[in-house]
């Protein structure tokens, strides 16, 4: 029944955690459940402070729990000392963060292809995949250029190529488009949905609802707790314009 | 209604399937063009008030057609609307009722029916955002993303309720 299911890329079991802080601890996640499907693209969203990022993190294993069960691929990862953690996130698991987190004094092909090779392909393979994913995402030809001379939008495609440079089963993403404009965050948001589209499985942290309801799924956080958790879909099939906008006049 | 056509006939006089037209070019699939019996009537009540005037234009091989144009009263009524500035968008909401009254009524609990809420906005946020993608023209792009606003304003709102009561 725990975490063992077949079709289940991930699984968390009532995950806490809780930080000593000056006074009272703060319990930052108070017993989450989730449950991530292969090729599944899934979003978790909630106020600030809800608990959304540490639960992302501890998912990553960025940020070890206080209590609960964190399954990967079948196998039980929450307990794993920080060196296999790290090994698990060259080789299973794609992060994308808010701010880009580019290796500022390497050009772009060679952070996406530093990547490649850290979870293990050869050099040939490396070169290849970014390649393609610099061609894919739209950055082929700004493969020499160093991250700083790019927009944000580019720099979190870079990221994203990055982050799926090592074929990773599943992508996390924090807040993603939190430090882009409405254009940058629209051609972000179509490069996932179409990795998604390709089988990547993404779990993207977000307060953007607009983001939230690219997925197929979304996880409501309040206060540390699950609170909803429901497919994205229209009730009815594609939900006519008309019906939608209505204006005065 | 009635400002978009004086709105129109503002550049040049018109009859009602121009102006319907004009309707669909402008707004595109962002706007419930009026079917041509609203607008025939909204013409009829904009002339009753002196808004425009008509005249019927003779034509040999087709039923004569009847040709709108601005009175100065019409320009002036349009001006005004114009210059003023519009009314926001919502003021009273249906799902704050329920929200309300719900326990009164006795039942439901208020964060079932905000999840509800939520999913429905998302499905709509999620329709909007296809209809975005899909490379329309800048005014009915627009309209479409006012709209994805008002979604997103809703659910911060929700999210404040949600926090305030339950």
């Amino acid at each position: 029944m725990i975490g063992t299911g077949e079709s289940l890329l991930l699984r968390a079991i009532g995950l806490t955690k809780t930080f000593a802080g000056d006074g009272m601890p703060v319990r930052a996640v108070r017993g989450a459940d989730l449950a991530v499907r292969p090729g599944e693209f899934v979003a978790i969203t909630g106020p600030s402070g809800s608990g959304k990022s540490t639960l992302l993190h501890m998912l990553g294993g960025l940020e070890r729990p206080t209590g609960g069960q964190i399954w990967l691929d079948g196998r039980r990862v929450d307990g794993l000392s920080q060196a296999r953690w790290a090994v698990l996130r060259r080789t299973h698991i794609g992060f994308v963060f808010q701010f880009f987190n580019l290796v500022s004094n390497m050009t772009v092909a060679d952070n996406v292809e530093l990547a490649a090779l850290m979870g293990g392909a050869t050099r040939k393979e490396a070169a290849a995949r970014r390649n393609d994913l610099l061609a894919e995402l739209g950055l082929a030809a700004k493969a020499d250029a160093a991250p700083a001379r790019l927009s944000g939008g580019e720099q979190q495609r870079v990221a994203l190529a990055r982050a799926m440079a090592n074929r990773p089963s599943l992508l996390l993403a924090d807040e993603p488009t939190g430090n882009l404009d409405s254009a940058a965050s629209q051609s972000v948001l179509r490069l996932l949905a179409q990795a998604h589209r390709g089988g990547q499985a993404i779990l993207l942290v977000t307060h953007d609802l607009r983001v939230a309801s690219a997925a197929d799924r979304v996880i409501s956080l309040f206060d540390g707790m699950v609170i909803d958790d429901a497919p994205v879909a229209a009730p009815h099939g594609p939900m006519p314009v008309r019906e939608v906008i209505r204006l005065r006049g | 209604m009635r400002m978009p056509l004086l709105a129109l006939l503002a550049k040049e006089p018109a009859h009602g399937y121009e102006l319907k037209s004009l309707l669909e070019q402008i707004f595109g699939e962002a706007y419930p063009t009026p079917n041509i019996g609203q607008i025939y009537v909204t013409l009829q009540r904009l002339e009753r008030d002196g808004l425009v005037r008509s005249q019927d234009v003779v034509q040999t091989t087709r039923p004569n057609k009847r040709v709108y144009e601005l009175t100065e009263a019409g320009r002036e009524a349009l001006v005004t609307w114009l210059d003023k500035a519009s009314q926001g968008p919502r003021v009273r909401d249906d799902f704050f009722m329920k929200l309300t009254l719900s326990q009164l009524a006795g039942g439901t609990d208020r964060l079932g029916l905000i999840n509800r809420q939520r999913r429905h906005y998302l499905a709509q946020m999620r329709s909007l955002s296809e209809l975005a993608v899909n490379g329309t023209a800048p005014i009915p792009r627009l309209l479409i993303e006012g709209a994805m606003l008002h979604l997103q304003a809703d659910l911060d709102w929700l999210q404040r309720c949600q926090e305030e009561l339950v």
